[in-house]
């Protein structure tokens, strides 16, 4: 039988705690898994067959591109340690809404076809950028994984960039719906921007300057906005907190979901 | 009378194992024959997206999530294989969604049942898709040729998941007390409705002599059980699990497994709506297709536009 999975405190948090290399392919694989889980609700329930088939291929992606960084974070654990046991899934399931890293926008709810699809594009616009100067990175193994999730993210760029426009320029009951959804969603915007400390500390490594990437997201959103109709906010983009682990309350029930087996039978493989 | 050479013509085809295609003439009763079958497999397939779809965001491992999206995603697309084919035959998507929402078209009665525990995912895969594939294989040379074609498609995604079904159950099976528990379970709540996906006995089921006689079916419902039957009997045994049937056995003489009475009021009632999840499945079908209204409106009034647009770019 296959390994008992232990726990993530302890050892394997301490681990992390002390390498910021490691906090940033938590904070990459955390953002991946929690959009592609918000996106995977929609499976089954789309308003278009085709746009269901979409949006499981786009959450299949981001499941696929959480993977990959998170065993690349496990490997990398267990070679600190050898004598511990870490999977991807230790990472994904064993651990806290406080360990999580991704950004607070990935993890609101879904909403209708307008704030989901938006959100999808507020993050892949930004994602974009983000794996473009990640394929730059020092660390091979880090860019390898950019360079393969860049060829997916491209996809849900148009995707979601053609729904914006096709919503903003639609009908008048659309155009209201995106409106509202981005109200709702904008001040959320700003947070994978600043930051954080592991970027900071690994900046050397990834190559990743945020200030540039912000100029260049403004770009995007300019372009497109005016495409659709939409005005760009000028209010700050004010909340943040996901990234240092401070969460809104919907991570603790997408997770209380998504860990249900793992924590209802300790140490079982599936 | 012209009639007549018409339909004569039509069945020397099917006898010479023509395909029918879209354009050639056939009997009306042969076309409503397959819209209603086709219409009804590709219901089938998106409603059968919602009792896998309801493990998604549960999935024990990273591993599992995956592979259960992609299933439930290939599902969707032989919903859209089906919708096509039908749609050669002269009816459209929406009118056929119409059917299925107004209750009118059937879909298939196994998705009417719940998936408790994690271990469902495993038994659909093994026992719901190996039922399916049982009934499609056949189908891949069904005389209608969009239909056909489509079943080609459609079978080799069915095998593969019955395949990771069963290596779900496998792994369950080998796993701690309440895996195993788990496994049995779920074996047990799916295998009577399985084998009742092959309808009716042949002699309730008026309907197999003309398809036969079409080429639409190839085999009767009660040939195909058998064979079912048969394999599970003994693929069931790598699992180190029983089915739930006391009176299964092999008979030497028939060369078959012999097996218990169907509980077939059981299945009429699903058939008839009062299955355990029959109002759930159709209710979350319509309100999906109800919210999703005015996006297609929207993505609708959009392609309007822009095609009214498209001319002055050019020019410009
Ligand atoms: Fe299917
Ligand atoms: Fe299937």
């Amino acid at each position: 039988m296959s390994q008992t999975m232990i726990q993530y405190e302890g050892k394997i948090a301490q681990i992390v705690q002390e390498d910021p290399m490691l906090q940033f392919l938590l904070y990459a694989g955390d953002n991946a898994l929690i959009t592609g889980h918000r996106c995977s609700e929609w499976c089954g329930h789309g308003p278009i067959l085709e746009q269901d088939i979409a949006i499981s291929n786009i959450a299949l992606d981001y499941i696929g591109a959480a993977r990959n960084f998170y065993q690349l974070a496990a490997t990398r654990i267990q070679a600190k340690d050898p004598s511990l046991e870490v999977t991807e899934d230790t990472l994904a399931y064993l651990r806290d809404a406080w360990d999580f890293k991704n950004l607070l926008i990935a993890e609101l709810p879904n909403g209708d076809w307008a704030q989901t699809t938006i959100r999808v594009y507020f993050i892949s616009s930004f994602q974009w950028l983000f794996y473009q100067q990640l394929t730059q990175s020092s660390d091979a193994d880090v860019a390898a994984i950019a360079e393969k999730t860049l060829k997916e993210v491209k996809y849900h760029l148009r995707w979601s960039r053609e729904w914006v426009i096709r919503l903003g320029d639609g009908t008048e009951e659309s155009a209201k719906r995106l409106r509202q959804a981005l109200t709702f969603l904008w001040p959320f915007t700003g947070e994978a921007f600043k930051e954080a400390s592991y970027e900071t500390a690994t900046s050397s490594a990834t190559t990743i300057q945020l200030a540039k990437l912000h100029e260049l997201w403004k770009q995007e959103l300019q372009e497109v906005f005016a495409e659709a109709g939409l005005e760009v906010p000028t209010q700050q983009a004010f909340q943040s907190g996901g990234k240092t682990g401070k969460h809104t309350e919907y991570l603790g029930y997408i997770l209380a979901e998504m860990q249900f087996l793992q924590r209802a039978y300790p140490g079982a493989s599936w | 009378m012209q009639w007549e050479s018409s339909e004569a013509r039509f069945q020397e085809k099917i006898d010479q194992e023509i395909k029918i295609e879209p354009k050639d003439w056939m009997p009306e009763k042969y076309r409503q024959t397959l819209i209603r079958q086709i219409s009804q497999h590709a219901h089938s397939e998106c409603v059968g997206m919602l009792p896998e779809a309801n493990w998604i965001t549960r999935a024990p491992s990273l591993r599992r999530k995956a592979i259960l999206i992609a299933k439930v995603q290939d599902e969707a697309g032989h919903g859209l294989y089906l919708y096509s084919a039908a749609e050669t035959l002269g009816i459209s998507r929406d009118e056929m969604y119409d059917q299925l929402h107004s209750g009118k078209a059937k879909y298939s009665s196994i998705f009417n049942y719940p998936t408790l525990t994690w271990a469902d995912m495993g038994a659909i895969g093994w026992l719901v898709d190996g039922a399916a594939i049982m009934n499609q294989v056949p189908l891949c040379r069904t005389s209608y040729g969009p239909y056909a074609r489509a079943m080609v498609r459609i079978c080799k995604e069915e095998s593969f998941h019955q395949r990771q079904g069963f290596e779900l159950l496998l792994h369950l099976s080998k796993g701690n007390e309440a895996q195993r528990r788990m496994c049995q379970d779920a074996i047990n709540r799916w295998w009577w409705p399985s084998i009742m996906m092959f309808g009716p006995t042949d002699d309730a089921s008026p309907n197999t002599q003309q398809s036969m006689k079409w080429k639409i079916k190839r085999f009767t419902n009660d040939e195909l059980r058998q064979k079912f039957i048969d394999v599970c009997a003994e693929q069931v045994k790598f699992l180190g699990m029983t089915l739930p049937d006391p009176d299964l056995k092999w008979n030497e003489e028939r060369g078959h497994y012999d097996f218990g009475t169907i509980n077939w009021e059981e299945f009429w009632q699903v058939i008839g709506g009062n299955g355990p999840c029959n109002q759930q499945r159709l209710d979350t079908r319509k309100k999906a297709w109800e919210e999703g209204a005015w996006v297609r409106e929207a993505a609708a009034a959009y392609a309007e536009k822009k095609k009214a647009r498209t001319p002055v770019q050019q020019i410009a």
